[in-house]
């Protein structure tokens, strides 16, 4: 149990910030079909947006400001950038993303630097919430789990009920007939690539002094974001968040299991002093979600619960 | 009217002069370098560009030719070179038998097979399906081999990598491989050969039928092909090359690490490849000597050569997706059509507008690196002090740069106008 409830709530909470990351680029995913391999980029974005306006101002404004402005920045690229590439196919625009996260990349070390920045979490959130077993559980993440829970919501509530969200899910699977009744499509693509790099930007703001803010998040975060996305199925947020959830809690459990394939595997005469015998389960961690990612591609190519094959 | 077929075939001086004409051109250059008598540095720059020339045709098989996008190339580089570096190992080691009459000269074959033999495992459950599931898996296998470099230490040499010495074994041609005017002829050799095998692979059934079914898979099945199958062997030949090149690199450089394996290797090569332009066979060898040339000499020039290699990739990705190849067949096309004239006034619009812009942009990613750096220094191109805060600099930055833009764009809406 000690090692359980601490483990179970980290992965919820991990899961969730992948959840944040994922939402937009499912949405992203299924409106244009293709992959936009900057998003994570568009997260570390967030973070470092947040620590310069935390420190003129503070991290509320940060909270609310950032997010805003990464959405800016990624309608802005969807405008000028991708639209322009779409004519020449999905492999031409998966290029320019993957071209835009190196640009973004650089411009990031050129203006924060190389190292790791000290984004902080704030001070009034910096205190232990409640005792776990012994160990103390900072405030911090229980905030984390709230702004999460209430994004999870809005974007529920966005979608299935109002009538913004009805022309959205019948753009992301009809955008010539919604063109027809007299919506302007164009703008509808760019206001979610908007709003998707907004919630990646979110992601960041909470996820970057959680985790740590540095140059090399984007490179770290941006494989398993395409895991979940891939594992949920295309253009499923339902799949996208059960795929979150599984993987945060895969990978926070894994790092919690302390056995090597000797103690697991020694009845076929495994031994702990060799090569394979000395891995630890938790060592595989950061290798699960691609295992995952190559498994459900072989198996079951649409993912958990995607309706259609991409 | 019937046609005959015979007719539309290239008469056989036409395949001479298009097919052989070049390979011996590459090599008579190749062969005539040494004669300027360069600099170890020219040396070690060519060699490394022998080797990024082999492996961006072999990443150009899948990409250009195939369709096939994968973001795990470096795998196949990785694992023949990992191959080549233990056999060159096993020849220092041995005293007799077949290691110590296996010469280092002819190690690349060991690269060859690795690739070969790592194509043939992992493009298995790769080569089910094209497209963005098989970038996906090419991802996602990357990672996990790349993860387990680090983990079997005794394969891969965990942090340290794995070396060996390349001055064992028996001496092939007198070439004792020591010195790098020496390597030259061992990495020339090898390019030569690795150009030669991927252009011959073109002009193949297997090469024919795999550009088919980057085109159009649903008809290359009901003529009665299997495409998974045409991949899943393109794909094997891929590997096969990028282990040839891995196979040089390993005798050239002495060393691998388990970063060779990983994501970064393969986006530099996916870059050289389609900055060099995925369309034609002579595109990636532009690109690599391009992309090596600019991370060896632009690198001691500036910080943001990265920067510049990106803005460089988006560029083309956005205006030019022919890449550097296609610009110079346009070129060369005008020419023999005699258009040059009228198309002259456009492209020298093109380039006016293209230098104004990167001159203001190359001003400003130059002052911000070093304001970034904090280390006091200035940015002084001709003895301009260009600080963070002279206006002179937002000058040079926001004129040029507008100038160009506007050139360009009007260019742009005015083809757009005659079209229309």
């Amino acid at each position: 149990m000690e090692t359980f409830v601490p483990s179970l709530l980290n992965g919820v909470i991990y899961g969730l910030l992948l959840f944040m990351l994922s939402s937009g680029l499912t949405l992203i995913f299924s409106m244009m079909g293709v992959l936009n391999f900057a998003h994570a980029s568009f997260y570390m974005l967030g973070a470092y947006f947040a620590f310069t306006i935390t420190q003129s101002t503070n991290f509320w404004f940060a909270l609310i400001l950032a997010p805003i402005l990464v959405g800016l920045v990624g309608a802005g690229v969807e405008k000028w950038g991708l639209r322009k590439v779409h004519a020449n196919g999905h492999v031409a625009e998966l290029l320019f993303t993957f071209g835009l996260a190196y640009l973004i990349d650089e411009v990031v070390k050129i203006f924060w630097g190389r190292n790791a920045v000290d984004y902080r979490v704030p001070e009034l959130l910096d205190f232990t919430i409640f005792e776990l077993y012994g160990s103390d559980y900072p405030a911090y993440r229980i905030f984390m789990l709230f702004v999460a829970i209430s994004m999870l919501v809005a974007l529920w509530f966005l979608l299935k009920k109002t009538r913004a969200g009805l022309i959205i899910q019948a753009a992301l699977t009809h955008p010539h007939m919604v063109g027809h009744l007299g919506h302007n499509v164009p703008r509808i693509f760019m206001t979610v690539f908007g709003a998707g790099c907004a919630l990646a930007g979110l992601a960041g703001v909470i996820g970057g002094n959680y985790l740590v803010t540095d140059p090399a998040m984007a490179a770290f975060m941006g494989p398993i974001v395409f895991v979940v996305v891939v594992v949920g199925g295309m253009g499923s947020l339902e799949g996208a968040f059960v795929a979150s959830l599984l993987l945060g809690l895969l990978q926070t459990f894994a790092i919690s299991v302390d056995a090597t394939f000797a103690d697991i595997f020694g009845f076929l005469g495994l031994a702990a002093t060799s090569e394979v015998g000395s891995i630890s389960i938790s060592s595989l961690a950061p290798m699960i979600p691609f295992l995952m990612l190559v498994l459900i591609l072989m198996v079951r190519p649409r993912g958990l619960m995607g309706d259609r094959e991409f | 009217m019937t046609q005959k077929y015979a007719a539309l075939a290239p008469s056989s001086a036409q395949k001479f002069r298009q097919r052989i004409v070049p390979l011996i051109v590459l090599a008579i250059v190749l062969a005539i370098i040494p004669m300027f008598g360069p600099s170890r540095t020219v040396y070690s720059l060519l060699n490394a560009m022998g080797i990024n020339i082999v492996f961006a045709l072999s990443y150009n098989m899948l990409l250009g030719r195939g369709g096939l996008l994968s973001f795990g190339h470096a795998v196949y580089f990785g694992l023949g070179g990992f191959a080549a570096v233990h056999a060159m190992g096993a020849i220092g080691n041995a005293e007799s038998g077949f290691w110590a009459n296996y010469p280092v000269f002819f190690l690349p074959i060991f690269g060859f097979a690795g690739g070969a033999l790592a194509g043939f495992i992992i493009g298995w459950p790769s080569c089910k399906r094209a497209g963005t599931p098989f970038a996906m898996i090419s991802l996602g296998i990357a990672e996990l081999i790349a993860a387990a470099g680090f983990m079997f230490g005794s394969i891969f040499g965990g942090e340290e990598g794995v070396s060996a010495d390349r001055m064992v074994g028996t001496e092939f041609a007198g070439l004792s491989l020591g010195p790098i005017s020496e390597v030259y002829w061992f990495i020339a050799f090898w390019t030569v050969v690795g150009v030669m095998g991927m252009f011959a692979f073109t002009r193949t059934p297997l090469g024919k039928l795999s550009e088919a079914t980057r085109d159009n898979p649903e008809r290359v099945e009901f003529i009665g092909y299997n495409p998974t199958r045409v991949r899943y062997l393109v794909f094997i030949f891929a590997g096969a090359f990028a282990g040839l090149s891995g196979g040089m690199a390993a005798v050239n450089y002495e060393i691998f690490t388990p970063e060779a394996l990983s994501l970064a290797p393969s986006g530099l090569v996916l870059l050289m490849a389609y900055i060099g332009g995925i369309r034609y066979f002579t595109g990636p060898i532009l690109g690599a000597i391009l992309l090596t040339y600019m991370q060896s000499m632009l690198s001691d020039y500036t910080e943001a050569w990265l920067l510049y290699l990106g803005l460089l990739f988006v560029c083309i990705v956005m205006f030019a997706p022919g890449g550097l190849g296609g610009v110079l067949y346009g070129f060369t096309d005008a020419l023999r059509s005699g258009k040059l004239g009228e198309m002259m006034g456009k492209w020298a619009g093109q380039v006016l507008g293209a230098a104004l812009a990167l001159f203001g942009m190359i001003i400003l990613v130059e002052v911000a690196v070093y304001w970034s750096n904090g280390f006091g220094e200035t940015f002084e191109p001709y003895g301009l002090h260009l600080t963070f805060s002279n206006p002179l600099t937002w000058v040079l930055i926001v004129v040029p740069l507008a100038a160009g833009i506007y050139i360009l764009r009007r260019l742009a809406t005015k083809e757009e106008g005659v079209i229309a």
